[in-house]
């Protein structure tokens, strides 16, 4: 078995350090007239009067301090990252540097469409590539991030309804396993949210969706495979109660690995989805984003999109702003570009062998669940017999009845491992949850590695439950205090609170 | 088979498929049903998987029709070209962070929550403010969040947004706003000055008003000196006032905070991140309370804490109540990833500079703001839009003609400008903004100054 041991390095906070050399980076003194004399001008009470206090370091020191926090931290590139729902998935060098482009990243957003040709073509094939991949008719690329995508498409069965004057329309059906996006965005959206359970086959509680479904009925947002892994197989049926009641099927696209070329949303029966680049098409995480959005209709709602989109006009590639329901601008230009770019080689480099990106996910899936599900003290959450799709969850409350260990410490030893944890306490419905998800990227000797290390926690966990508890060590700190953390005397969200913290106690 | 898919090869996914006793994959897919799976190929990419190399040549052809200025662009619009540093772009390449997802597990990844840590007490002590979150997508979103947070937090629907403001951000407010019920009151512009009519804005103050939202420099590159005097008079009737600020301008302007504001809003690009054709930067958004609003704040927030024992110090996320995957319906914002990576770059970049780079910097801005608004004042066939106004970064121009044609002109030539302001607003058909930066030098000031005499006219 691997040992990890994680960098750890005393590295004091930015403005701990030295500071000796009081050094700053060179700016030219060419105008330094100009500026006196416009400083001498303006009124003194526009003008700064406490300086920053951002510490004045070397080169050296400043690119030492981040270097070091690189190595206390964890990505792809290090090992396995199997968070169920995120898709961390590799993502490729190639992208990295050609996306790094000074044609792509020196580009102003307000220049002439005609000196922005080559990007506009790459936006309007991926806008085309992914109503092909999703089954929709038209994307718009502006969301930066998938709940944002959400938002628009709440917003877009929003405006749907008050255009055909149903005011009546005010409720959005979610589903109680859904991410928490789902709800929030048709909060943010002015939707009351009605949610339905799950059953215990691990779909959708159908007979529950019929009896909240109603006139007020807005829409119902759903993923599927849905965030356990199993295809919701009565989804025909579920879009045509929906399209009965004239309300919309909204699709939660954020992770596609499971059903990419093989199953499409629209065929589904689904009006409008948003997809995660930065998941399923492997632009990177970013260590918390950015990402990248895109959200499609079927073309019934193109009307709707957020403007502006890109088109051919016969000649050449041009926005096009005259949507003429659009709900308007969910994000000032028009997208996050070079995540887009990102995606847009990843689809291109792959073309129809996308396909195998979904195949492999769900063998990988199926194979580590199959050596978990077996695990002393572990369950499989619902859907007992049914194969998953791109991800599973587990249950560790048979282990914490038995020893005391909870899905949290378990997520702790795996750090110890080498692996970063899984999604845990996701979705809500199952009790000390593991999601996981390992994707495409991991090889068999990976996974096998990750379910040995499943075991060797569980095992432990029954023997010396104490030494589960106490992980992780291996790690640049061991467990912390999250109380302190988030108690009103002690929260301390800048160095500011530290400081003051240390003169007069919490 | 790929090689971005280890087990594609047939042995590997024979072995897998055999461990699970299965024939072929599609067994994995018996609960689809079957009218719903796709039987045929996607038609996306170019018909077949591309080695590395082809990819490479097929991007270069189509990245090859996009052109760049020739001297450093003097466009502007909220986005404006600045120097990256090399430091910056090979910090934040670092995979570990890059590659890295949200910082969920605190204990391997205290490095990054660490840095983001830091961007947080950089961005707050820059903005004179108490609390600045992990990052919202851009200072577009960020500003919808302050919006619909003040909204939350006063329990009232009005918005006031000064006829100032960047367009594109109102855009996005009104679109965000929809579904709250937000009202959105414009309030006029000074003619004279080039700001936040102060008149036009006692009219429309009442209580009903949640916020008042202005921005400095302004769209039109304007630094409002009377921003203490609308945070007064919002104050007065027990309104939210929210300002809007570039990160650069504050090396040498009073940061907000410190002038009153309640709500800071911003955008990182220009510090250590590329234009992008305007994405992905990062926004930035902050509070000056650290009770009342801070249950309001949406994003993510990092705290320092210590180990379990007490021994060491460390990071963590926190206050994630207020986040939708805890509170769902009844969260501050639905935002989960955000602007993580730029707000990084945000954070080496003002660690580079340090106080007094970013001074120093910030006076360069300003000494060719000033060179370039002297310059064109020269030119008799162009009018500054406010020339009385204290510009920084952005000078609002009016031309004798169309302004669209002009800029196309110029960037025919190989300079690029702008945008033209009709694109905004019809009647202002004739104007444009110019944008300056560390990265011109007085020559480059003076070609697009002449350049401009030619396309014009240098006389009246
Ligand atoms: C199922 C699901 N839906 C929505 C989202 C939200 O996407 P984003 O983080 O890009 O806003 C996520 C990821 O966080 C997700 O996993």
């Amino acid at each position: 078995m691997m040992v990890f041991r994680q960098a750890k390095w005393d590295e004091p906070v930015l403005f701990e350090l030295g500071g000796s050399s009081k050094q700053t980076f060179a700016v030219d003194d060419e105008f330094s007239g100009e500026a006196e004399e416009a400083l001498s001008k303006a009124p003194r009470h526009v003008l700064r009067s406490v300086e920053p206090g951002i510490p004045n370091l070397s080169e050296v020191e400043v690119v030492r301090h981040f270097t070091r926090l690189s190595q206390m931290s964890y990505g792809v590139d290090l090992g396995p990252v199997p968070l169920g729902s995120c898709t961390m998935k590799y993502n490729p060098k190639v992208s990295e540097e050609l996306a790094s482009d000074r044609r792509i990243v020196d580009l102003h957003p307000y220049q002439d469409v005609d000196s922005v040709q080559g990007v506009l073509e790459i936006m309007y094939l991926m806008q085309k590539w992914l109503s092909e991949i999703t089954g929709m008719d038209e994307c718009s690329l502006q969301p930066p991030a998938g709940a944002a995508g959400e938002f628009v498409g709440a917003l877009i069965i929003k405006k749907y309804h008050l255009d055909k004057g149903n005011t009546g329309k005010v409720e959005m059906i979610v589903p109680e396993a859904a991410h928490g996006s789902n709800p929030a965005s048709s909060a943010m959206a002015g939707f009351k949210v009605v949610k339905i359970p799950t059953a215990p086959d691990g779909e959708t509680d159908i007979e529950a969706l019929k009896a909240v479904l109603s006139d007020s009925t807005a829409g119902l947002m759903l993923t599927n495979p849905n965030t356990l892994g199993i295809f919701e197989s009565k989804i025909v049926e579920i879009s045509d109660l929906l399209h009965g009641r004239d309300a919309l099927m909204y699709y939660d696209g954020a992770n596609l690995n499971g059903i990419l070329g093989l199953v499409r949303p629209g065929d589904m029966g689904f009006d409008i989805i948003h997809l995660n680049l930065h998941k399923t098409f492997s632009a990177p995480h970013g260590g918390g984003g950015p990402g990248a959005g895109a959200v499609c209709v079927k073309s019934g709602l193109k009307e709707y999109l957020p403007v502006p989109i890109v088109d051919f006009d016969g000649r050449k590639y041009v926005f096009r702003y005259d949507l003429s329901r659009t709900v308007g601008r969910i994000s000032w230009f028009y997208g996050n570009v070079v995540p887009i770019v990102k995606s847009f080689i990843y689809i291109a480099t792959l073309g129809p062998s996308l396909r195998e990106v979904a195949e492999l996910s769900v063998l990988n899936t199926n194979y580590l669940m199959r050596k978990l599900a077996g695990l002393r003290g572990v369950s499989l959450a619902y859907g007992e017999g049914r194969w998953r799709k791109h991800e599973f969850v587990v249950s560790f409350e048979k282990l914490l009845k038995e020893t005391g260990v909870s899905a949290e410490d378990v997520a702790k030893a795996l750090l110890d491992r080498g692996f970063h944890a899984p999604t845990i306490y996701f979705p809500l419905i199952v009790k000390e949850a593991h999601m996981i998800e390992v994707t495409e990227s991991e090889s068999k000797e990976n996974i096998d590695a990750l379910a040995n290390a499943y075991k060797e926690v569980v095992d432990l966990a029954y023997s010396s439950p104490e030494l589960v508890k106490s992980s992780p060590t291996n790690t640049s700190v061991g467990r912390l205090d999250v109380l302190t953390a988030n108690h009103p005397k002690t929260l301390a969200p800048t160095y500011r609170y530290v400081e003051k913290l240390k003169d007069e106690g919490p | 088979m790929h090689n971005w898919i280890p087990n594609s090869s047939p042995e590997i996914r024979g072995e897998l498929l055999r461990d699970l006793g299965l024939k072929d994959v599609s067994e994995l897919f018996s609960d689809v049903p079957p009218q719903l799976l796709l039987a045929r190929d996607l038609n996306v990419g170019f018909g077949r998987t591309l080695a590395e190399y082809e990819v490479v040549r097929l991007f270069n052809t189509l990245i090859s029709k996009n052109r760049l200025s020739e001297v450093p662009s003097f466009m502007g619009g909220g986005l404006c070209q600045h120097y990256v540093p090399s430091a910056v772009k090979a910090l934040v390449s670092r995979s570990e962070f890059y590659t890295a997802y949200t910082p969920y597990q605190a204990e391997i990844a205290q490095g990054l929550l660490q840095a983001l840590f830091e961007y947080q007490s950089l961005m707050a002590d820059l903005y004179g403010v108490k609390v600045v979150n992990a990052s919202m997508y851009n200072g577009s979103t960020a500003s919808a969040e302050a919006v619909l947070m003040a909204a939350r937090a006063k329990k009232r629907r009005r918005i006031l947004i000064s006829e100032s403001v960047h367009p594109e951000v109102v855009e996005v407010i009104r679109t965000w706003g929809f579904g709250a019920g937000l009202e959105l009151v414009n309030v006029g512009l000074d003619r004279e000055s080039g700001q936040i009519s102060l008149s036009d804005l006692r009219s429309k103050l009442s209580d009903e008003v949640a916020a008042v939202f202005v921005q400095t420099p302004n769209f039109f590159g304007v630094v409002e000196s009377v921003v203490r005097e609308v945070i007064e008079e919002t104050h007065r009737v027990n309104a939210l006032s929210i300002v809007y600020t570039h990160p650069l301008a504050l090396g040498v302007l009073e940061a907000p905070g410190a002038m009153g504001a309640d709500v800071v809003v911003g955008d990182v690009q220009g510090l250590g991140v590329g234009l992008n054709f305007g994405g992905p930067s990062a926004g930035i958004l902050g509070i000056n309370d650290d009770k009342e609003l801070l249950r309001q704040f949406p994003g993510r927030l990092i705290g320092a804490t210590r180990t379990v024992d007490g021994r060491e110090r460390g990071f963590t996320m926190i206050l994630q109540t207020r986040e939708q995957h805890i509170k769902r319906e009844r969260a501050t914002s639905n935002i989960t990833t955000n602007a993580s990576l730029e707000a990084l770059a945000a954070a080496v970049h003002l660690s580079l500079l340090g106080s007094k780079g970013l001074r120093r910097l910030g006076e360069a801005i300003l000494g060719r703001t000033h060179y370039l608004v002297k310059s064109l004042s020269r030119l008799e066939s162009v009018d500054l839009l406010f020339p009385e106004a204290l510009h920084f970064r952005e000078v609002g121009v009016r031309f004798p003609v169309n302004a669209a044609q002009v800029l196309r002109t110029l960037a025919s030539r190989g300079v690029y400008a702008g945008p033209d302001l009709g694109r905004f607003r019809g009647e202002l058909g004739d104007c444009g903004l110019v944008c300056v930066t560390e990265l011109h030098t007085k020559r480059d000031i003076e070609l697009l100054v002449e350049l401009l005499g030619e396309v014009v006219g240098r006389g009246g």
